[in-house]
């Protein structure tokens, strides 16, 4: 852990439709952390990183952003320090890759200004260090879908947010592309300062990734420690309802989990 | 912005600007600008007390029904989404055959109460069609058509029992406003037209970042920052103001909201910065020229402009629906949350 709690909840509580989405959920991120987020479907992940984003209300509790409650936010204001990424879905998606890049500069930008040198370096910026220079004219439409996830992240970036929140962001993509998108967000992590808060069904991925990791079960935290640590604490066992057979991992040193072969068993 | 697209909106302006200055010359008899010069009498009073005001008016109606279709179609993410198409139109439509009908003659400020109340119940209709989407989550293309053609429905049928209980006079005036036209109608629906436009049109060109990024999807605008609940409300009210005043004044005029943010999308792209802009001159040009037909084409009598832009209009709500723009349409994308 480095730095102090950049964003704090406390008992926060949604509920959607009548039935409750998240049940006192607290936890806090310290600024330059990287934050895994796992859990069985319907845990309530996505739902949390929307509340935290201000995408949905949420019922009770509060959520801090360095102190400042979020609700004091304007939407702007907020999207200036929080940058957020969707699950990916198969919505079409208007303009090009730049245009859409340049999309994540609205919270820096006034009704009447045109967008100016800063607006255009921090797009650029975002658009080498994604590596998606090479289709920056192309259309959003066109894209494949690790292209897509690549320019998602792009606009993230030029959001210029010093959080930033994931959805599954290497959900559907191939091996390729994953490791492309995990050493993207490990370089905005490590090198850039961001604090990395992202949501995901990959629990080795979590691993190795490092940092903490937060477990929800049905809206409440059953863990919020080292990711390392998952594998001893018999909290994966408990949320998932199976068992795991874990392994050394050669390089990274930490134990992982090895593919289920139970249901080959005759 | 690319030197093709503010070339592509040059040519638009000078397009307008020449449609604009041409249209009043021509006519069941076409006038000559030397005849103009020369004549005080029958000549200069059917080209400067008719034909000038008609075609200032079927260009503020072309152009804000353009724009308003264009606003519908960021907000519920859907080609397919027009005044028309949700019912909006119908909804001014009733409001417009209310006051009609109640005969309670009342008005806002300057402001006719014919055209408040078509405002009023457009306002309505889009609070209607927009829950009804919102209640099946997502806004698929089906959910948002059959939502729209239930509220075109539901007014429609009310507008005929009104007219059922009206007398003759006053059921032919409503038929034959219904087809939609911008004929006879003299300086004083330009005035009434004005603060309609000027607001709305106002409010949506103060908005064409957020229609950019609500075109996105709410998720995707509120992770920018866009406040979405209250900006969709502005843009709801902007496209009220904008479907009201036109269609109180000039019926409902179909089609044209659809057609001209569509072409205009494959002119110039899907930027509303430059979308807007070429919306409302396209919208404008292209109904000025679509009256210029109607006046023309059976001469002397006239063709309702509304009939003409239905029957273009139908067969291009053809083509969108079988995918005839289909790389680059909204159809083909799931709506999104």
């Amino acid at each position: 852990m480095s730095g102090q709690a950049l964003l704090r909840t406390d008992s926060l509580n949604c509920s959607i439709g009548g039935h409750r989405i998240l049940d006192s959920v607290s936890f806090d991120v310290c600024g330059g952390e990287f934050v895994s987020l796992i859990g069985p479907n319907g845990a309530g992940k996505t739902t949390l990183l929307k509340c935290l984003m201000k995408i949905i209300p949420f019922d009770t509790g509060s959520i801090h952003l360095e102190k400042k409650d979020i609700s004091s936010f304007g939407q702007k204001e907020l999207a200036s320090r929080i940058a957020y990424v969707p699950q990916a879905d198969s919505r079409y998606l208007p303009f090009t890759v730049e245009e859409f890049v340049m999309t994540g500069r609205y919270p820096h930008l006034s009704p009447f200004t045109t967008c100016s040198d800063s607006d255009w370096d921090a797009v650029n910026e975002a658009i080498d260090l994604t590596g998606t220079s090479v289709f920056a004219s192309r259309h959003m439409s066109g894209l494949s879908g690790g292209e897509r996830q690549l320019v998602m992240i792009a606009a993230a970036l030029a959001q210029g947010a010093d959080l930033m929140l994931l959805d599954e962001p290497a959900a559907f993509l191939d091996p390729g592309h994953e490791s492309s998108i995990m050493r993207l967000l490990r370089e905005i992590n490590v090198k850039g300062g961001t604090t990395v808060v992202m949501v995901t069904h990959d629990i080795n991925r979590a691993i190795l990734m490092g940092g903490r990791s937060l477990v929800l079960d049905r809206g409440k935290v059953k863990y919020f420690d080292e990711a390392a640590g998952l594998t001893s604490s018999g909290v994966l066992e408990k949320v998932y309802d199976r068992s795991f057979e874990y392994i050394q991992h050669p390089r990274a040193g930490c134990d992982i989990i090895i593919p289920d072969v139970t249901y080959c068993d005759n | 912005m690319t030197t093709r697209e503010k070339t592509i909106l040059a040519v638009m302006a000078v397009a307008a600007a020449a449609v604009l200055l041409a249209a009043p010359f021509i006519g069941m008899e076409k006038i000559t600008p030397a005849a103009l010069a020369a004549d005080k009498g029958m000549t200069a009073e059917i080209f400067w007390r008719i034909r000038v005001p008609r075609v200032i008016i079927g260009f503020i109606a072309g152009a804000s029904l353009a724009l308003s279709g264009m606003a519908f179609q960021a907000v519920f993410r859907n080609p397919l989404a027009t005044p028309f198409t949700l019912g909006v139109s119908s909804g001014a439509a009733f409001g417009a055959a209310l006051y009609m009908k109640a005969g309670i003659v009342f008005g806002l400020a300057w402001l006719p109460g014919q055209s408040v109340s078509a405002f009023a119940w457009a306002a309505v209709s889009i609070a209607l069609v927009y829950g009804l989407t919102r209640v099946r989550r997502g806004f698929s293309t089906a959910t948002m058509l059959i939502a729209g053609v239930a509220i075109s429905f539901f007014f429609s049928s009310l507008i005929l029992f009104m007219q059922y209980m009206s007398d003759f006079t006053q059921s032919f005036r409503i038929v034959r406003w219904l087809m939609g036209g911008v004929e006879t109608l003299g300086y004083s629906s330009i005035w009434t037209l004005i603060p309609f436009m000027v607001f709305g049109a106002g409010i949506i060109f103060v908005s064409l970042r957020e229609l950019d990024l609500l075109s996105l999807g709410d998720d995707i605008a509120a992770g920018r920052g866009v406040e979405v609940k209250r900006t969709r409300r502005r843009i709801f009210i902007a496209a009220s103001l904008l479907v009201g005043g036109v269609v109180s004044v000039c019926g409902p005029i179909a089609f044209v909201g659809m057609m001209a943010p569509h072409i205009c999308r494959l002119l110039v792209g899907e930027g509303h910065t430059r979308l807007a802009p070429a919306s409302f001159l396209f919208g404008g040009t292209f109904l000025v020229l679509c009256d210029t037909l109607a006046r023309t084409v059976i001469a002397p009598a006239e063709i309702p402009v509304g009939v003409i832009t239905a029957l273009l209009g139908g067969p291009f709500f053809l083509w969108l629906l079988l995918g005839g723009a289909s790389e680059k349409s909204f159809l083909f994308g799931r709506g999104a949350v």
